[in-house]
């Protein structure tokens, strides 16, 4: 169980290399990888940014890891997110959770990514070609997203 | 009574931080501001970045010592108290 946060690029196969490394128990991994989309309402983006709050990020970061801990029987997972300047096609986000059996990790994947997207203090702000750069904002999907889990009798997948 | 003055540290965060024009700042709680709601009330009357900021109060969120916590939350005991937009990371 791992949070990191910083500007650094990560690699998907490394990481999951590097959290199943000598495990024999582990029979399910899931990969979540977020990417900054090149448009947005329909107009070309040149550059991203991505501010948080150093401290709080990680803490709330470490709190939605625990929650899937508690809800799935998770055997490794990561959360890896990046902040500073991004470009369109550049990596943002990876959730990774490893289970016994699939359920539970395509579930706690999921759910790990719902809980951050409204949690986690992390703020966007997109350049679009010719205009002021403009702080994007939360959508209610998002919201919705991360209620449902609260409606769900989640559990250990069979 | 005479209670001590009450320090608090405030930070904020994206368009907030814009408008406020400040990343952090230390301030001495007046007496009577006690909750998030008060805190906000009180903030958005300090100038007119700050009324810029706190304009539509109900759409700023807050985190006391990096928790997040709702507008009644009591400020009672905060070291550090944060103003942010909702989030959106991912």
């Amino acid at each position: 169980m791992a949070v990191r946060v910083g500007p650094d690029d990560f690699d998907i196969g490394a990481e999951v290399k590097a959290l199943t490394a000598g495990r024999t128990d582990i029979g399910a991994v899931v990969t979540f990888t977020g990417t900054v989309r090149g448009e947005g309402s329909g107009r070309p983006i040149t550059a991203m940014e991505l501010e948080h709050y150093p401290g709080m990020t990680e803490a709330e970061l470490v709190r939605v890891e625990r929650e899937a801990c508690e809800r799935w029987p998770l055997l490794a997972s990561l959360v890896v997110h990046r902040v500073g300047p991004l470009r369109p096609g550049d990596n943002i986000v990876l959730v990774i959770a490893a289970s016994a059996h699939r359920q539970a990790a395509f579930e706690a994947a999921e759910f790990m990514m719902d809980y951050l997207k409204t949690k986690a203090p992390f703020w966007k702000k997109e350049a679009v070609a010719g205009e002021a750069a403009r702080w994007v904002d939360a959508r209610d999907e998002d919201d919705a997203a991360a209620e449902r889990w609260n409606r769900k009798a989640s559990g250990p997948s069979r | 009574m005479g209670a001590a003055p009450r320090t608090v540290k405030l930070m904020y965060f994206a368009w907030v931080r814009e408008r406020v024009g400040t990343a952090s700042e230390e301030v001495v709680l007046p007496a009577g501001v006690t909750t998030v709601a008060d805190l906000k009330a009180w903030l958005a009357a300090r100038g007119t970045g700050y009324e810029a900021a706190f304009v539509k109060p109900g759409v700023i969120r807050a985190a006391i010592d990096r928790r997040h916590v709702q507008e009644t939350a009591s400020i009672e005991g905060a070291g550090e108290i944060a103003f942010f937009p909702p989030v959106t990371g991912g």
